[in-house]
């Protein structure tokens, strides 16, 4: 295996309310190594966004890192001051965020927008910045990249607009590509498209990605490997294949049951009783014990922290030889 | 076959997307009309789930809302069990209206935050003169949250005490409260996640079990829809362009935009599959294309399938519009 290119080690972030702090990440260590797609998956109030948001600096305040350390190619990154992570921003990591109405500035023509990125980054002359600009355009599958960049973003459709987005994160020639449920917005047969766009790019321009994602299907057919969240920690890390076929972990066996494909009905679905705690509300031990249909004494009191099984790493008391009945 | 409970012809739905009048009158424009719905028809037969697909701007959500009689068709109409909707007759469709009831997509919208849960569930009840004191309503709503694997005494609560899953579950215990034989389903997981997707959907099944319940059942999720119809729309543009036994839909789609769907979709069982890329995306409803309207995306079409607009014709597997299948060209 690569050189890890981002290693995130025992991240917490937590909110201050008035009831008391909130943990939304719960000590999670990761890494992504260069050249491959790391899939994060998991239900909404799972922490997976706020994973994401918290390795470019973006948590809104009162959040904050608590706790942890995240390294991009060897260099910290998680106490950078403002000024010093801006310019990481877009010129290491790329980000592409789920509703591509919202990451464009709809009062600037695509070509402002790009060249703008591309010379806050990059030392290019106007002229060079927006040639380079085209030519993204083009390689992102927008037709008549020269004459559609003076348009503004309105005059795009979704899928177009989520391109432009994809382009607007690789100006810079990241290292990593941050993309935070990228194609939930997009209809299927569009969805397609961008997914297939953002993984031929990012290996052609050697970015690594991190894809966070609700959909089981589309980190299946994008990820190398698959992280599974849940209340804040990661249940089950491993390669894709052997996650979707042979889950270990319970939760994520639930979850792949409760997905219906399009190969086989069943008639019914594997249910999961109940609902994922809320932030205010983590049971004790591990905190998918309420709902857990293997559950014993030891979930119940002590938290299970991820370890090695097999080539994939879970956080379950079941794969711990000695403390299962 | 079983006799039809739902009967639609030919309908139509067009919305006037024209400019004020004085700009036309200046700029010398005509009107213009949205055409959500075109010469749609299909049957629902009594006791099975007859599901829609589409992605948006085809036309799904506003079929729905015409056969509930939420909005008037422009063209064709609806039966009902035999008898045809009449929208400006008052009395029949009140009448008519406690026989079918909708559960909609976003449970955060579709209940009142200011009443109690017991309230609006009770209310299709109140409002259809189905109990006959308030202790009987009182009784039946905690029979119906039960049966829906809520508690009684949540009938105390306000919406805002529950989660997406939980509200999903009391909108579907108020659509029961009226009796209805069939149920008109706008997405009604798309909200929520796959661990509660999943509890909804089980539930659905349960009750149409029970209750002997009629389902359309409308969404953009194949896997979803795989999993609940009976038989299976397919719409493009406001158009049927295929409609197929489900299994038979999944096994051998003949349209060429169901192909390309069932392609698309991410699937857990397709890791590392190749995708055929897919081209362009669905063009704007004010301005469709000429003849087929998925004619500039198709890889089959011809001078024919630019002139013409194909309709639905009997094929192995059911029905579809398209002059490739029909001519045998795929």
């Amino acid at each position: 295996m690569t050189e890890a290119l981002l290693e995130v080690h025992d991240l917490v972030v937590e909110f201050p309310t008035r009831k008391g702090t909130l943990t939304a990440v719960d000590g999670i260590s990761f890494a992504v190594h260069r050249g491959e797609v790391l899939g994060i998956v998991g239900e909404s109030g799972a922490g997976k966004s706020m994973t994401g948001s918290a390795i470019i600096g973006l948590i809104e305040p009162p959040g904050h890192i608590a706790g942890g350390t995240v390294h991009l190619a060897g260099e910290r990154i998680d106490n950078l001051s403002l000024d010093a992570m801006r310019r990481v921003r877009g010129k290491k990591i790329g980000v592409v965020f789920q509703d591509p109405l919202t990451s464009l500035n709809p009062l600037y023509t695509i070509a402002e927008q790009l060249v703008e990125t591309i010379r806050t980054h990059l030392p290019l002359s106007e002229r060079a910045a927006r040639d380079r600009a085209i030519g993204l355009l083009d390689e992102v599958g927008i037709p008549a990249a020269a004459r559609r960049i003076d348009d503004y973003p309105h005059q795009f459709s979704g899928g177009m607009r989520q391109r432009v987005v994809i382009a607007l994160a690789l100006a810079a020639e990241p290292e990593l590509v941050i993309a935070d449920e990228p194609t939930t917005a997009l209809d299927v047969s569009v969805q397609a498209q961008i997914i297939d766009v953002l993984k031929r790019l990012c290996a052609e321009h050697g970015a690594a990605v991190m894809l966070i994602t609700h959909d089981m299907g589309v980190i299946a057919e994008t990820a190398d490997r698959v992280a599974v969240m849940y209340a804040g920690r990661i249940a089950e890390i491993g390669p894709v294949r052997d996650v979707v076929k042979d889950a270990k972990h319970p939760y994520t066996d639930g979850l792949m049951g409760s997905i219906p494909t399009l190969t086989h009905a069943e008639d019914r679905l594997t249910q999961i009783p109940g609902s994922m705690p809320r932030l205010t509300a983590i049971p004790p031990g591990c905190a998918f014990n309420p709902r857990c249909p293997k559950v014993f004494e030891r979930c119940r009191t002590e938290r299970p922290n991820p370890q090695p099984v097999s080539d994939r790493q879970v956080a379950c008391w079941l794969y711990d030889g000695e403390a299962h009945p | 076959m079983t006799q039809a409970l739902v009967n639609v012809e030919n309908l139509g739905r067009a919305f006037d997307v024209s400019k004020p009048w004085l700009n036309r009158v200046l700029e010398r424009e005509e009107r213009k009309f949205l055409i959500a719905v075109d010469d749609v028809s299909f049957e629902i037969n009594k006791g099975e789930t007859f599901a829609l697909v589409g992605e948006s701007g085809s036309g799904k959500s506003t079929i729905a809302k015409l056969i509930v009689g939420l909005i008037p068709p422009t063209a064709g109409k609806i039966s009902f069990d035999g008898t045809e909707l009449r929208l400006d007759s008052g009395s029949q469709m009140r009448q008519m209206r406690s026989r079918f009831q909708m559960i909609f997509q976003d449970p955060f919208a579709s209940l009142n935050p200011r009443w109690r849960v017991g309230d609006i569930i009770a209310e299709p009840m109140r409002a259809f003169g189905l109990a006959k004191d308030s202790a009987s309503a009182a009784k039946r709503v905690d029979e119906l949250l039960e049966t829906v694997g809520l508690t009684a005494a949540d009938a105390a609560k306000y919406p805002h005490e529950f989660s997406g899953g939980q509200r999903q579950r009391v909108a579907i215990a108020r659509a029961l409260s009226a009796k209805p034989e069939f149920i008109v389903c706008d997405e009604p997981t798309s909200a929520l996640d796959v661990s509660v997707q999943a509890q909804i959907l089980n539930l659905m099944r349960d009750l149409q079990d029970e209750f002997g319940l009629t389902y359309l059942f409308i969404s953009h999720d194949l896997s979803v829809v795989r999993h609940m119809a009976t038989r299976i729309g397919v719409l493009y543009l406001g158009r049927l362009v295929e409609i197929a036994e489900a299994k038979a839909l999944f096994t051998h789609p003949q349209h060429p935009y169901t192909r390309m769907l069932l392609d698309a979709v991410p699937d857990l069982e397709m890791t590392g599959r190749d995708h055929k890329p897919i081209e362009g995306e669905i063009p704007n409803p004010i301005d469709p294309p000429s003849g087929c309207a998925f004619h500039p995306r198709c890889a089959f079409a011809n001078d024919r399938c630019r002139a013409e607009t194909p309709v639905l014709k009997p094929v192995e597997t059911g029905e579809a519009a398209c002059f490739a299948v029909e001519e045998g060209r795929i």
